[in-house]
């Protein structure tokens, strides 16, 4: 968790006059902050007896009064045939209907814990220059979204919650970690040395299903000053899914320079890395370009 | 990927290149896609196959569905966790045997305190604790067994009783029942027995037996408890209820033997009954310190030489 809130410090080095430390790590730290608070509301209660937020990303009452559910946990479970009590199913209501509106893979990178894994990952294997490996398609995530979902319906139960990285690591968090730890570290050891990006970006299955529900998204990053790029390839180095950048980036495709594939976890890193300030946070009608 | 290399061939020979290597990358992709996917499913499916069963320390919390439904409900949030005031409910971990994430408890460790107002099932967001349970005293958490009958103290003739005083169905889902003790002789041992239809599985016995493993223990239900054949039907119970024997009157035959404290022995038979029990305890020390006079075998019930 530590190592990557660390500044990636390399590329500022070379080609970055003056940009202070939050100009260029803004939408980091937010990001980071985010899935601080996150946890932190759920661990201030058995830590300092202060209850904000109980239970876990699988499902919570925050404040006594507010629930929300994973939608993709309460959809396995009518897979299975079971019909959760309505608390549940207004939880995953509130969090479906907030993930549409806002982003899909917001979740990704504000709230999941595993980014942060991954992140460290992603970082590690940029640092030791690591090129080798062989990574599995991207598409990889939609299938295994479907298998898990048959496999509720085949054995009658969650399945996919027995290895879940997701809820394995928040959880383990909260309620204390055992075995889950080697999840966890087999996660980074394949990001690191077998494939950049390999469990966000082409296997995780909740990933898969929040970009589902980003084709709606409302708040996207764009790229309106696109036409001082000098292709230093910074944020496609940075990007957890570069393919969705070239088409603002480039035009490739698209006229407006609006990232609008369901893949951007809107982590806002290009925004960050960029030294020429190519990229903005916008909303998705936005099409100005400068 | 035949298909994909095979038509293109037949059909437009020209341009054969460009859109059979495009086509076979794709369905190279997609195969491999759904093949790692499918695979990936697979085993968490079966995985989670394996581990279904409950092992038998285990105890769900008040109102839990029966196992395969708890499974299928249960979103492993830990509310129920949070909720139970004395931190009996644990979440278990990747590795434990228990189905990774769901709540469960150790009566050894910290038994149910079998709150009235049951806030464990009240937190729960999905149902997998079933809010039909509204009276704690039908709770069917798991079934307490007495496993161990050679160190109960009680089945030793004596007074321990605590499983029975701390049960909070006391009486009727843990009795005393009291038996002839052939050891002494003259004594009682007043032995704690289960009773399936009022033990809500809470766990105090087997947390509070004094001994350092409990002979009292609380199993899953399906561990703990046998089942009668469908068809079978006790004839008291039957009698009971039609007001008479359906198959008429019987001819009762005389019974000898019954008459006194050694019934149903021989006269000469000895009272030394443990090794009929199997609880294996050594001859009564009464015998060897009178060897010569009165054979052991022939010492009668009624004038055992036993000692205080």
């Amino acid at each position: 968790m530590a190592t990557s809130t660390l500044p990636s410090k390399p590329a500022p080095a070379a080609c970055a006059p003056a940009r202070s430390l939050w100009q260029h790590q803004r939408w980091l730290i937010l990001r980071r902050s985010s899935q601080l608070l996150i946890l932190l509301a759920f661990l201030t209660g058995p830590w300092f007896g202060l209850w904000i937020a109980k239970g876990n990303l699988s499902s919570s009452l925050t404040l006594g009064v507010l629930p929300l559910t994973d939608p993709l946990l309460v959809l396995q479970t009518l897979v299975t045939g079971h019909l959760p009590y309505s608390s549940a199913l207004i939880g995953a209501a509130i969090v479906l209907g907030f993930y549409l509106l806002v982003g899909g893979r917001v979740f990704c990178s504000w709230a999941c814990p595993v980014n942060v894994v991954t992140d460290a990952a992603a970082w590690t294997r940029r640092r030791l220059g690591i090129k080798t490996g062989r990574v599995p398609d991207a598409a990889t995530r939609y299938w295994l979204l479907g298998g898990l979902l048959v496999a509720a319906a085949l054995t009658g139960s969650l399945a996919w919650e027995w290895v879940n990285p997701v809820s394995l690591l928040h959880r383990g968090l909260i309620f204390g970690m055992g075995g889950g730890l080697f999840v966890i570290a087999g996660i980074f050891i394949y990001d690191v040395l077998v494939a950049s990006r390999g469990w966000c970006g082409h296997l995780c299955p909740m990933g898969a299903f929040y970009g589902l529900l980003g084709k709606t998204a409302l708040v996207r990053v764009a790229a309106p000053n696109r036409k001082a790029c000098d292709d230093c390839m910074d944020c496609f180095a940075v990007c957890p899914e570069p393919q969705v950048i070239r088409p603002a980036l480039k035009q490739v495709g698209q006229t407006h320079p609006l990232i609008l594939a369901p893949d951007c976890t809107t982590c806002g890193r290009c925004i960050d890395v960029c030294d020429k300030q190519v990229f903005k946070m916008t909303h998705r009608f936005d099409q100005r370009s400068e | 990927m035949d298909t994909g290399q095979t038509k293109p061939a037949s059909k437009a020979p020209a341009a054969t290149t460009p859109a059979s290597v495009g086509r076979r990358k794709f369905i190279n992709s997609v195969a491999a896609a759904a093949g790692g996917g499918c695979l990936l499913a697979l085993g968490a499916g079966l995985y989670s196959r394996s581990a279904a069963a409950l092992p038998a320390q285990a105890i769900r919390p008040p109102g839990a569905l029966p196992e395969s439904d708890f499974l299928a409900a249960c979103v492993r949030c830990g509310l129920c966790v949070r909720d139970c005031p004395y931190d009996t409910l644990k979440l278990s971990d990747l590795g434990d045997p228990v189905p990774t994430g769901t709540p469960y408890f150790h009566a050894r460790s910290v038994p149910c305190e079998m709150c009235e107002d049951i806030p464990c099932v009240k937190a729960c967001p999905t149902g997998a604790l079933d809010r039909e349970l509204t009276d704690i005293n039908q709770a069917r958490m798991g079934l307490a067994a007495l496993v161990d009958h050679e160190s109960c103290l009680n089945f030793l003739g004596l007074r321990c009783d605590v499983c029975y005083r701390v049960c909070p169905v006391i009486d009727k889902a843990i009795t005393l029942e009291t038996q002839h003790n052939p050891r002494s002789d003259r004594h009682a041992m007043l032995l704690p027995t289960v009773h399936s239809d009022a033990c809500t599985g809470c766990g105090k016995c087997e947390k509070s037996c004094v001994l350092p493993v409990a002979a009292i223990k609380v199993f899953p239900r399906e561990l703990a408890q046998g089942a009668l054949p469908a068809h079978y039907r006790k004839g008291w119970e039957e009698k009971a209820r039609h007001g008479g024997s359906l198959i008429g009157e019987q001819v009762e035959m005389p019974v000898r033997g019954f008459d006194g404290p050694t019934a149903g022995r021989q006269a000469t038979e000895t009272v030394v009954a443990p090794g009929a029990s199997g609880a294996g305890l050594p001859p009564a020390p009464a015998a060897p310190a009178a060897p010569p006079v009165p054979p052991p075998k022939g010492v009668s019930g009624l004038n055992s030489k036993w000692k205080p």
